[in-house]
């Protein structure tokens, strides 16, 4: 594998982690505003 | 696991770990198996008698497909020596070397403890621990202690894939009642004959990893004769949902069949003896859990819109 390869699947290997990231920020914002507003049950 | 195949794994797969990919470590989760878990998971939820915020069920869904692919993880850091010889997962992240055993160790364990603790944390104490229940049952009794050991691997291990629509239906009620033990039951009973089929021609390559299916220990004629008795026995607990009250009639009429039908494949296999059959068998009891949950889901949407 070439050096740029290598460095392609790593970009694309961080994109990944930051969307998972991202999306669990997302998450626990919305289970936050769910639960205070007391609309959980 | 052996030591030294342990470390030879590490090394060959830590030369070619630079070259893992995304895909790889989300193969490490098993999708397809976590698929099947949160449609069972799901439809735990929708029958359980109660409401959850649309967020809350989309988080103990997550919880429950992670927690599952967690334990998946993990018993590919276990097992990379076996599967590496079996045809079926040789090319498993870890066997393939695209990611070390070390990392699938690392990846399952962090992702056990957040899915549990989220959902101790955001939905509610049960289904915490009936999901802590089924990573460890998967890992510890089924991975570590009975895989390798006995021919009822299957029987006994086969309760971590029934446990998740407990967890559906704990995550919504707060509790595990008769209903949601004969969900289990359905699919602790499903998973034998499921997997004895697949293992009836499958049988040389567990023969070769050392892993004591019950064709390999005790014979293909007995292994049917398993099947057999495990498809009898799985036919009035599929109808249970209807006689409890929780399934309508469309359930009730449309499982008989379907139990019917399994138990018409598993005949067949007992009586022909052939590869066809047990593969047939195979690819139907997929296609017979799938329409079991299907049908328990439908009738609760429309049962929710009516």
């Amino acid at each position: 594998m070439t050096q740029e390869e290598e460095k392609k699947k790593q970009r694309t290997r961080n994109l990944v982690v930051g969307g998972i990231l991202f999306a669990l920020v997302i998450l626990f914002y919305l289970i936050t505003v769910v639960k205070m507003t007391g609309t959980g049950a | 696991m052996s030591n030294t195949s342990m470390t030879d794994d590490n090394t060959a797969a830590r030369a070619d770990n630079q070259s893992a990919r995304a895909s790889d470590y989300f193969a490490l989760l098993k999708p397809r198996v976590m698929s099947l878990v949160v449609f069972t998971g799901l439809v735990g939820m929708a029958v359980a008698p109660g409401q959850l915020h649309p967020v809350l069920a989309f988080t103990a869904l997550l919880c429950i497909a992670v927690g599952a692919g967690a334990s998946g993880a993990i018993n590919m850091w276990y097992d990379a020596d076996i599967d590496r010889i079996m045809e079926r997962t040789k090319n498993r992240p870890v066997p393939a070397g695209k990611v070390t055993a070390e990392e699938a160790l690392g990846i399952g364990t962090a992702l056990s403890v957040a899915s549990v603790l989220l959902m101790g944390l955001v939905i509610n104490l049960v289904a915490a621990i009936l999901l802590a229940v089924t990573i460890g049952f998967y890992i510890f009794i089924y991975t570590m202690w009975l895989k390798r050991r006995t021919p009822q691997n299957i029987v006994i291990g086969g309760a971590a894939g029934a446990f998740p629509p407990m967890i559906g239906w704990a995550a919504v009620s707060g509790d595990v009642s008769i209903e949601s033990v004969v969900l289990f039951a359905i699919i602790f009973i499903w998973t034998p004959p499921h997997f004895w089929a697949l293992s009836l021609w499958r049988d040389i390559d567990y023969a070769k990893a050392g892993v004591p299916m019950l064709p390999v220990v005790a014979g293909r004629e007995v292994t049917r004769r398993q099947i057999v008795i495990y498809s009898v026995l799985l036919l009035p607990i599929t109808v249970m949902p209807y006689f409890l009250g929780f399934a309508g009639l469309f359930y009730g009429i449309g499982s008989a069949i379907l139990g019917g039908i399994f138990l018409f494949g598993a005949l067949k296999v007992w009586r022909q003896k052939d590869e066809k059959s047990a593969k047939q068998l195979f690819a139907f009891s997929i296609l017979f859990l799938f329409l079991i949950f299907a049908m328990l889901l439908g009738e609760s949407i429309v049962k929710g819109v009516l």
